[in-house]
């Protein structure tokens, strides 16, 4: 173990320890974290492991020493910059204990656990399915080694680069093999929701999905609807580009064409590549079952008869079980309730990326001009004189070396809390999704900022992306954020609706 | 393809590669490498799962990772 | 598949196949000498990989001039330090000789040495006789009493278990090894049922064999108060049993591990006779009362030949009480080591099982990839011996093969496969 120090700004310390030998989950590190960063004192801490992409995030952090720029992939990372020594000490002395916690407990601890993949096998004979979540770096080398094992693999993992995704997934094809992913981060089977996944009813509805959040939301919504899901698999982002070429989404339609179980499958994803999507389409038209299609933000393509193109994931959900929310939402906010006078701006804070995109969809559809950090077709590039804004705060850019929002809600607080600050903002737009591996309440989160917030704010209008069995129980949730004073939607697109709404309202 | 009699004794069997495990008949057998929350959700549901306690390939080395990744079989 | 791979799995596939088909036999004790023609005078085998006087450890030191004195080559201790010093001895590893030794493990011409038999290839391995506990020359102790002690070993013992071995078709071992596992041995720090065994096995030959009633008492007595009796033999096994595995192409399973007190090495099969070498690690274990770390020598001797056969450390789970005394942890923690020590084998050998896991067979055939992988050291289970030579045993341990031996060879065998 070394440390090192350098001067930050001012008077703060910038502080370093590295430990060789020591490997924990980015999940653990992060809320050690946050436990640090909480001290008082510490301007900033964190815990990483030394690979050099984290390195150049500390770096740009004004975490590192000369120490610190040292580690490497095997080592963990103490950065911490201080108010002064002593504190940093204190922070160190923190972290050491967080880190000789015991991270198994009670039964646990006398189980062994193997590990490899192989020695997993080994154990578990029958295993037909391996879910990857290590770094970006080493993810593409531990799904190989599933699939050399024979087991389909789901990468929740992201950052893993074009050419390995591209072999893998070839690899994959050729063992009959499906690759769940990369960036995958949900997928159900058989009603399993596996990492982040919302407790859904079982039906005849298949759900293949370039994106975690779409599929949430499009599950919630099939089992809010009286439907159910037989099974949801999760492609990854890229799949549907030409360096990938739909080589998941041929899989997963294969896998579902063949399955019994389902007889309408619903396909989201952002716009294909035009290659990709024709053939996707001459798949889909052999097919005996029925789709709905939702390429985000696509413009119009003709599809085959046993399909049907739609513009946002509440249409599919929709026509995919029959039915309009309307005959089963509960919750509508109070139109009457308008903004202050002088605010004319939309500002959408959203955790889902998907959800960001269908927000921006009907606000094209009502032809309102918006900008986004991920945009899509016919939406400009966020800027700082942007006027209407929708937010991805889970694209890349802003979890580098921090917690998803989904995970951690104090990521999308500063930025709540800064736009019901600001006297240009007449909307305020949230997603909030629940479910497995989402925090565990969310909504009180939300309402504790604007229970601090000053009367004279923004409109809040938020929907909840998820269900009653939910672990956070949807219908509870959504009761949280009402008694806050939040406006309720049904559904993401409404929510987006309600805010073009409001704000026509105002003049 | 390799087949059980091909390995030494005591060697996990590999799969055919002509008949692939199904990934949707009946529940989900996971092995789970990574974030342990995801094992211990699947576990709390009676999902067959089991973690894998993982480390970096030699350990971070990504010199020596390539050249495993060229001599493994 | 590519040819690198085919290379790669086919080697290994005749590497395991050749340990697991070993027939080891305790047939015979002779003069090293006989047993090894290219002992001569002068010449001193040693544990680990080679080394040089100057870079030896006390003990070793201490064992190379009990050893001169005792052959003959020089008067007293001082003066067979000062030859030592000067280059008078040719000092190889006990590796090179089909040969072992545990600790210090010095072997020269008129020592007897265990003959074990690999009847399934037909090589020999041979191995000094165990001399007991206390101050004796693996330890580096090198007085009167350790002199005497080995004069004892060469002219009655050795001659008289020699005799009694020639008189029967020999003891088969892995059997006896067997059996041994299920009574609580490991072969490396605990081999007192296995030397219980061999005894019975030994006993009504001896009687029958050795007509002087004084001798065979002092004879049965020695072994009997030596708990680590069979160390030795097992050694040999060892050592039978990896011979043939050596020089298969491409082969990535290891052949030895050895330590000097200085360096540690290792053999791979597709690498040939080349060491690999890298500081001695520190064994991390308890002390007996008077002693501490503080006192300990460097990690020392040929004996982790057992751990290449899937014994010693890897057969952990079959020692509990090992586990726990030897600073590994509580005794639940020997089946968890045994369970990591197969993460980087390519095998189980299903002729040496263990009850206490279900039966499972002890992890075999050490494989430098998967040791590199996972980050996972082979663990050895080690008498500590102290620092100063021929005070003896002052505590036991837990240590680990260093990772850098591996990394090393891998490089090697990567460009000896072309893919570097």
């Amino acid at each position: 173990m070394g440390v090192g120090k350098a001067t930050g700004c001012d008077m703060s310390v910038v502080f370093n320890q590295v430990r060789t030998g020591v490997f924990l989950d980015s999940v653990v590190l992060m809320r050690i974290s946050r436990e640090l960063a909480d001290l008082e004192g510490i301007e900033e801490a964190a815990l990483m492991i030394g690979t050099p992409s984290n390195l150049a995030i500390l770096e740009r952090a004004g975490l590192l020493s000369e120490l610190g720029r040292q580690a490497g992939g095997g080592d963990l990372v103490l950065a911490v910059r201080a108010r002064d020594a002593a504190t940093a000490e204190v922070a160190a002395t923190e972290a050491e204990r967080a880190l000789e916690r015991p991270s198994r407990t009670g039964s646990q601890a006398e189980t062994w656990q193997p590990r490899t993949l192989r020695s997993a096998c080994s154990v578990m004979t029958d295993a037909n399915f391996a879910l990857v979540s290590v770094p970006g770096d080493f993810a593409a080398a531990e799904a190989r080694k599933a699939l050399r094992l024979g087991l389909h693999v789901m990468i929740f993992s992201d950052n893993v680069p074009l050419e390995e995704e591209v072999a893998l997934k070839r690899e994959a094809a050729e063992a009959g093999l499906l690759v769940m992913g990369p960036d995958c981060g949900t997928v159900i089977i058989g009603g399993v929701p596996l990492a982040f996944a919302n407790q859904v009813s079982r039906g005849d509805i298949g759900l293949i999905g370039a994106s975690g959040t779409g599929i949430q939301e499009v599950s919630s919504l099939i089992t809010r609807l009286g439907g159910g899901v037989s099974h949801a698999l999760g492609v990854g982002g890229r799949d549907l580009s030409d360096a990938v070429g739909g080589s998941s989404t041929f899989a997963a339609l294969k896998l579902l064409n063949n399955d019994p179980g389902t007889r309408h499958v619903v396909l989201i994803s952002k716009p294909p590549s035009t290659a990709v999507a024709k053939s996707i389409l001459t798949e889909v038209a052999a097919s005996d079952k029925t789709f709905s299609i939702c390429f985000i933000g696509a413009a119009p393509l003709s599809v085959p008869s046993n399909a049907t193109l739609l513009r946002t994931l509440k249409a599919a959900a929709e026509h995919a079980v029959g039915t309009s929310i309307n005959a089963v939402a509960k919750e509508w906010g109070d139109g009457s309730v308008l903004p202050g006078a002088g605010r004319s701006r939309i500002v959408g804070l959203f955790c889902g990326g998907t959800l960001a995109a269908e927000a921006q969809v009907v606000f094209i559809d009502e032809a309102v001009s918006v900008a986004s950090n991920a945009p899509i077709p016919g939406v400009s590039q966020l800027v700082a004189a942007s006027h209407h804004v929708l937010v991805d705060l889970g694209d890349d850019s802003y979890t580098r070396g921090r917690p998803h929002p989904m995970i951690d809600p104090t990521v999308r607080e500063g930025e709540l809390v800064r736009a019901l600050g600001d006297p240009t903002v007449a909307v305020v737009l949230l997603d909030v999704v629940i479910g497995h591996g989402a925090h565990v309440n969310p909504a009180s989160a939300i309402a504790r900022v604007l229970c601090k917030a000053s009367p004279d704010r923004p409109v809040v209008i938020a929907s909840v992306t998820g269900t009653k069995r939910d672990p956070q129980d949807r219908d509870a949730q959504a009761s949280i954020l009402r008694d806050a004073g939040v406006l309720m939607a049904p559904t993401n697109a409404d929510a987006a609706r309600l805010a073009l709404t409001c704000l026509s309202l105002i003049d | 393809m390799s087949k059980t009699s091909e390995l030494p004794p005591g060697q996990s069997p590999l799969r055919v590669k002509d008949t692939p495990v199904s990934l949707i008949q009946g529940s989900p057998r996971v092995i789970n490498v990574g974030l342990s929350g995801f094992a211990e959700a699947l576990a709390a549901q009676g999902v067959a799962v089991i973690q894998v306690d993982w480390s970096p390939p030699a350990r971070g080395d990504a010199d020596l990772a390539t050249l495993l990744s060229k001599l493994s079989d | 598949m590519s040819d690198v791979r085919q290379v790669l799995r086919e080697a290994n596939a005749e590497a395991v196949h050749r340990m697991l088909a070993a027939e080891p036999v305790l047939i015979d004790v002779v003069a090293a000498a006989d047993a090894i023609p290219e002992l001569g005078e002068g010449m001193i085998l040693h544990a680990g990989p080679p080394i040089s006087w100057e870079r030896m450890c006390g003990p070793m030191r201490g064992a190379v001039a009990g050893i001169a004195v005792f052959e003959g080559w020089a008067n007293d201790l001082d003066a067979a330090a000062a030859l030592a010093a000067q280059g008078a001895f040719q000092f190889r590893p006990n590796h090179d000789f089909a040969a072992v030794g545990p600790m210090t493990g010095m072997t020269t011409a008129s020592q007897p040495v265990v003959v074990v038999e690999n009847q399934a290839s037909g090589n020999r391995a041979f191995c000094t006789i165990n001399e007991g506990l206390g101050k004796v020359m693996r330890f580096g102790g090198n007085d009167a009493s350790v002199l005497t002690r080995l004069a004892w070993l060469r002219d009655v013992l050795g001659p008289a278990l020699g005799t009694a071995l020639r008189s029967s078709k020999g003891i088969e071992l892995k059997s006896l090894v067997a059996r041994g596992l299920t009574m609580g041995d490991e072969m490396h720090q605990r081999n007192v049922a296995c030397s219980s065994l061999l005894l019975r096995s030994l006993a009504a030959a001896l009687a029958s064999t050795c007509g002087d009633r004084a001798i065979l008492t002092r004879i049965l007595s020695f072994i009997a108060s030596n708990d680590q009796f069979f160390l030795n033999i097992a050694m040999a096994m060892g050592k039978a049993i990896t011979d043939p595995v050596r020089d298969i192409k491409g082969a990535s399973v290891v052949t030895a591990m050895s330590r000097n007190g200085t360096d540690f090495g290792i053999r791979v099969s597709g690498l040939g006779d080349e060491w690999f070498t890298a500081p001695v690690e520190m064994p991390d274990g308890l002390y007996f009362p008077g002693f501490s770390a503080l006192d300990a020598n460097p990690d020392m001797g040929d004996s982790t030949i057992v751990e290449t056969i899937g014994l010693g450390g890897f057969a952990m789970a079959a020692a509990p009480a090992v586990a726990g005394f030897v600073g590994a942890g509580a005794p639940s923690d020997a089946a968890h080591i045994t369970h990591t020590m197969r993460e980087i084998t390519l095998t189980e050998n299903p002729e040496w099982t263990i009850p206490a896991l279900d039966y499972q067979g002890v992890p075999t055939a050490i494989d430098i990839r998967r040791v590199v992988e996972t980050g996972i050291a082979p663990m050895i289970n080690t008498g500590i011996a102290h620092r100063e030579p021929g005070v003896g045993q002052v505590g036991a341990g837990v240590v680990r093969a260093p990772l850098a031996c591996f990394e090393s060879a891998l490089w090697a065998l990567g460009k000896r496969l072309g893919v570097t």
